[in-house]
């Protein structure tokens, strides 16, 4: 029988021991090839396979469900992940491609034969498409960590931010801001009225039909970002919200 | 040149300073100290006082040093010309350089460099004031900042010397003891995984004093693991 020796929300640092057993072990390790150590980097764990434990690799808010335990981090940078997200700002404009700030390490690259139908460097002019400092909502298509993050504004939702305004958040709040199943997330919408999109890398994309609300939904995610560490965070930022629009007369 | 020898164990059985030879000198931390760096820490194991900042993972410049398959990490130990009586010459002496490599392959075992190819981890260790134990308390101190930086690590390290002085084994000795005495081991661990990181000796040890010794560096240790801890969490709940 498996043991979880911390709390939902409890601060956790790396090496500290989360829990151990084999049957914690196997819900959240993938089973490897009898390696020592196996890390699970976007839950933010390592598993020792010898006697079944979970260890903390980051400083952060240790959460669980059910048997299920990760580590949310309060600093460092995301963990991206092919699939995620993320919203760049047009940093170069190539012959073939862009080259995109992403606020990682590396810039992204969106290749221009995924934008334009018929892509044609003789003909195309990438920069009526795309034009240094515009915004995008993207989409990370390929990324093994050893080479540079492709990214695709093919699908719903993505393409150029042609309205509302991006703010920039701690890449580490993100999993705050959106909360547990979404709650947060639920909150800033439904309260305000407002669409957000937000990406992995940090940066948020606030519209808002009541222009009044922008300020409240900036002030709210400002809170989460100052005080992610505190307990039933949620609950204080409907509050918030609540009482503002109030304020204002909402 | 060599002064009278002083006396280091005194008829009472303490030290030079009145500590125990199990004791430790009064250790702070404090973690987040620089707001410039990624992460950052200021650790003083009693006179002797060391800031270690960190940068990164960043894109690594020059590019030709990168690393196909991890990050690569630099770490830089330096002494401050004020940090001595005398004053030391700013430029890297022959025993900086060395340590700056025992330490960055310490703090090599405990990062998760693979998480973050073709870039660099940037650490620099600086010694404000030096009493003796400088590079255990850097390491420590790096550690830390590592910590605090967000960087993916199996455990903290924890690090701290244990030394022979007039025949006794004394816990994290400081300068005086450190030019009088007979023996001198550094020992830097990761504590919850038990593992050694960094092990040195400077003079003689018979086998059954080796033991000895690690052992009361592993009982000095738990405390300095415990402090660690502590700093870090405090960043997040009290004002410091």
């Amino acid at each position: 029988m498996g043991r979880i020796h911390v709390a939902s929300r409890q601060f956790v640092r790396p090496g500290d021991l989360l829990a151990e057993g084999e049957d914690v072990f196997n819900e959240n390790c993938r089973t490897g090839e009898g390696g020592y150590l196996e890390l699970v980097p976007k839950k933010g764990i390592y598993c020792v396979e010898k006697d079944h434990r979970i260890y903390a690799v980051i400083m952060g808010l240790a959460e669980i469900d059910g048997n299920k335990i990760s580590v949310i981090p309060l600093e460092g940078q995301p963990v991206l992940e092919e699939g995620d997200v993320v919203i760049g700002i047009i940093a170069g404009v190539g012959v073939t491609n862009w080259v995109v700030d992403i606020r990682w390490i590396y810039p992204g690259i969106l290749p221009a034969n995924t934008v334009i139908e018929g892509f044609n460097p003789a003909i195309h002019d990438l920069s009526e498409y795309l034009g240094l400092g515009d915004y995008i909502v993207a989409r990370i298509e390929e990324y093994d960590r050893s080479s540079v993050p492709i990214l695709s504004i093919k699908g719903k939702g993505l393409g150029k931010i042609t309205e509302g305004i991006v703010i920039e958040v701690k890449p580490s709040r993100v999993p705050r801001i959106i909360g547990k199943k979404r709650s947060m997330y639920n909150i800033l919408t439904q309260e305000t009225g407002c669409s957000l999109v937000i990406g992995r890398n940090g940066r948020i994309w606030i519209r808002c039909p009541d222009e009044r609300m922008v300020d409240i939904v900036i002030n709210a995610i400002r809170k989460i970002e100052r005080e992610a560490h505190m307990p039933s965070l949620t609950e204080r930022i409907k509050e918030y919200i609540i009482a503002e629009k109030r304020r204002i007369g909402a | 040149m060599m002064h009278e020898k002083p006396i280091l164990i005194r008829e009472d059985g303490l030290r030079h300073d009145g500590r125990k030879p199990e004791d430790l000198r009064p250790i702070k931390m404090r973690v987040g100290v620089l707001k410039n760096a990624d992460g950052s820490a200021l650790v003083e194991f009693g006179k002797t006082k060391v800031i270690a900042a960190v940068y990164g993972p960043r894109e690594a410049k020059p590019r030709h040093v990168a690393l196909p398959d991890r990050a690569l990490i630099r770490c830089r130990y330096h002494m401050a010309p004020f940090s001595t009586d005398d004053r030391k010459s700013p430029a890297p002496s022959r025993r900086e350089i060395e340590l700056s490599k025992v330490i960055r392959e310490a703090l090599e075992a405990a990062v998760f460099t693979e998480l973050y190819p073709r870039t660099t981890i940037d650490v620099f260790i600086e010694v404000l004031q030096a009493d003796g134990g400088t590079r255990t308390t850097g390491l420590t101190a790096a550690s830390l900042a590592l910590a605090d930086a967000g960087i993916p690590m199996r455990d903290l390290v924890a690090a701290v010397a244990v030394g022979k002085v007039d025949g006794v084994l004394v816990l994290d000795i400081d300068q005086l003891e450190d030019e009088y005495g007979e023996a001198d081991m550094p020992v830097g661990i990761m504590p919850n995984l038990g593992e050694i990181v960094l092990l040195q000796l400077n003079g003689v040890l018979t086998p059954d004093e080796f033991r000895k010794a690690l052992d009361l560096a592993y009982r000095g240790l738990k405390e300095v693991y415990r402090l660690q801890k502590e700093a870090l969490y405090r960043k997040y709940y009290s004002g410091y």
